[in-house]
């Protein structure tokens, strides 16, 4: 790899660093009135320790409906099968019970919107210590230190006093760092985030990023986090998951997929997203049509009404997801030569 | 781009919303959502404005419709005041304005037809077309928009996000307007789609030669579509300059972190880009800092900024800023 600047190699997490999470062929299906619709197809993908992986993709192809189903928190017309483990434990179609014992300490997550995720007829000082409470055992007081530490940690100025605030008496910024500190408190070896900056502003988010970034580093947390930003993938992760109606189309390191995409969905993509550092002159690239509306069971690649480079074949068979070296994956008919 | 007359001239434009409440129903304040904005756009032109929530973009470019009454202020519009019109002189110029909006799904009516939809404003400022006219129009518009004339009788749940914009798109094109207002057109649509939306955008502005006021919190997409620039933070004009000079040499304080804010999809760039975090949270447009709105953010603010409110200097290339900092 050519670069002109020092320090440029990304400080990819160990190479024989655990594995926290395994998922294998996930699939997701909902039931819709005309029967059941997949959302997600045979996903599989790996987390390791203090690992960042990216997952990106439209509206619509999954990416969030697979942090849900590792958490046991799909929508009850939902359903999932395949094999996720969570430091050798199962997590698919579990009790809740049982998944409680790890969901919110050794495994938590953090939602697009705050504001519906924190209970507001409670203090923040009674939802940060109801988890230490509950899986740690700790005292009232004990508890409520430690959250303070924590709203220190994330951030928030004056955390002692704040503490006692509720959700809404905190800016749409200071609610999504009290729902991170929430889904930190109890150190977990597992952060899911979902678009955790989407509704935030742009000075707001690149706090909450580089809040991210030193969990992973410090704590050695494994971050999977799902968002339509290429820019966010760029800052924040180490690989990427590009998803496409349900598929994974590619996955692969940051540079592999930024500077040598093998898939046309993630050409495309790269290609059609404006930059802030260079001007394009003209017409911006695009992808034609439009995304897949319905999620049906189609044969094919899901990207092939869209794709530049389709073939009859395409229509009639989905490409199987090619492993090459280092986790670097494609699934393109036309990439196989 | 601009033959060099001003289409339209804003002048120390205000909104100030009152907030109620109280025992008894009086006014406990005002927002100032948007607070003396002056600037001027010439037929052809995109200006693109920019800021975060709260900063007062939507309000402004609602208030330069008259959708919102200003409290205060000018806008002259093709040589008149435009607040200074009775009603239907200014329902007269309003076919001239349009707007298109963020939802695009929100905005169109789920019981009219495309067809209804895209003609409505035909059929209001020109009753006297026949039926067929009517519809030769807005099939032709449709056309124009990418969208497939053989879609005209469904209605909008039918679309897709992206193609719910081009019916929006349609509609406000229809009278051939002088000046489009785009409320963050693009925010709610999926990469792929976004970039499809934006060239049309400018495709049409090409061919029609309507001005763009085209407000966003995505400094890359402005970057891409816009002539010049504005920044706008708490109601108040930050900076304003010319689309490659701003980029290239953002003089305000608050616009060189909003810039450096932003990633790029650059993994290479992003390793080696310097780290300015602004850091805190937007203060409340009810009670403003005092003296430069931004001086509770900035990591160049000194007594004099709390004290004394910048004026807007011209820094050559008509690049304006409102900083007492500058060029130390």
């Amino acid at each position: 790899m050519l670069s002109t600047r020092t320090n440029a190699e990304p400080v990819a997490p160990g190479g024989d660093a655990r594995t926290v999470l395994a998922v294998q062929d996930l699939s997701i299906q909902f039931k819709l009135p005309h029967g059941w619709v997949t959302a997600v197809d045979r996903v599989s993908f790996d987390l390791k320790q203090g690992e960042v992986v990216g997952i990106v993709g439209e509206s619509g192809s999954g990416k969030s409906q697979i942090l849900l189903s590792l958490m046991g928190l799909l929508a009850s017309n939902g359903r999932c099968s395949g094999d996720a483990r969570f430091e050798g434990q199962p997590l698919l179609n579990r009790p809740p019970k049982e998944l409680d014992a790890i969901r919110g300490s050794a495994m938590s997550m953090i939602f697009q919107d705050p504001m519906t995720s924190l209970n507001p007829y409670m203090r923040v000082s009674d939802q940060l210590t109801e988890v230490l409470i509950a899986h740690q055992g700790k005292s009232a007081s004990e508890a409520l230190e430690t959250a303070i530490e924590m709203l220190d940690r994330v951030r928030i100025p004056e955390a002692r006093r704040r503490v006692r605030f509720y959700p809404h008496e905190f800016s749409g910024g200071m609610r999504q760092r009290v729902m991170i500190a929430m889904a930190l408190l109890c150190k977990p070896d597992l952060l899911f985030a979902d678009e955790p900056t989407t509704a935030l502003d742009v000075t707001v988010q690149a706090q909450i990023l580089e809040l991210i970034a030193e969990l992973a580093r410090d704590l050695k947390t494994a971050v999977a986090i799902v968002t339509h930003d290429l820019g966010v993938i760029a800052r924040l992760c180490d690989r990427v998951i590009v998803l496409y109606g349900g598929r994974i189309m590619e996955q692969g390191t940051i540079d592999e997929i930024f500077y040598d995409p093998k898939h046309p969905y993630t050409k495309g993509l790269l290609a059609s997203t404006p930059r802030l550092d260079e001007q394009v002159h003209g017409a911006l690239k695009t992808i034609p049509g439009q995304p897949r509306a319905a999620m049906g069971d189609i044969p094919g690649c899901p990207f092939e009404p869209r794709c530049p480079i389709r073939v009859e074949h395409c229509k009639a068979e989905m490409p199987v997801l090619r492993a090459g070296a280092g986790g670097r994956a494609v699934a393109c008919h036309m990439s196989e030569s | 781009m601009a033959d060099g007359s001003t289409l339209l001239s804003v002048q120390d434009l205000k909104v100030h919303f009152p907030i109620k409440g109280g025992i008894i129903a009086g006014s406990l304040g005002h927002v100032r959502a948007v607070d003396g904005v002056s600037f001027e756009l010439k037929p052809g032109e995109t200006l693109g404005i920019v800021g975060e929530s709260g900063c007062g973009k939507s309000t402004l470019g609602r208030a330069v419709l008259r959708l919102i009454e200003a409290t205060e202020g000018r806008v002259v519009w093709a040589g008149q005041d435009l607040f200074g019109l009775d009603d239907k002189t200014m329902r007269g110029q309003r076919r001239q304005m349009q707007i298109i909006f963020q939802d695009p799904l929100a905005s169109l009516d789920p019981r009219m037809s495309v067809e209804t939809i895209i003609g409505k404003p035909l059929r209001t400022f020109h009753p006297e077309l026949a039926r067929a006219e009517v519809r030769k129009r807005v099939l032709d518009t449709m056309n124009q928009v990418g969208l497939s004339p053989a879609m005209a009788n469904r209605y909008p749940h039918e679309f897709s996000g992206g193609q719910c914009q081009r019916i929006g798109i349609a509609r406000a094109i229809i009278l051939k307007p002088k000046l489009l207002v785009c409320d963050e057109p693009v925010s709610a649509l999926d990469v792929s789609i976004q970039a499809q939306i934006i060239n049309l955008l400018m495709e049409l502005q090409r061919s029609l030669g309507v001005s763009l006021l085209f407000i966003s919190h995505n400094l890359a997409v402005v970057r891409h579509i816009s002539h010049r620039v504005m920044v706008l933070y708490l109601g108040k004009v930050m900076e304003i300059a010319e689309r490659d000079d701003f980029y290239a040499r953002p003089l305000h304080p608050y616009s060189q972190g909003l810039i450096a804010a932003v990633p790029i999809a650059d993994p290479r760039i992003e390793r080696n880009r310097e780290r300015v975090l602004l850091q805190g949270d937007i203060p409340s447009p009810i009670n403003p800092p005092s003296g430069c709105r931004f001086r509770t953010r900035c990591p160049k603010a000194t007594e004099i900024c709390a004290a004394e409110e910048p004026a807007m200097r011209d820094y050559g290339q008509a690049h304006f800023a409102a900083c007492h900092h500058i060029g130390e």
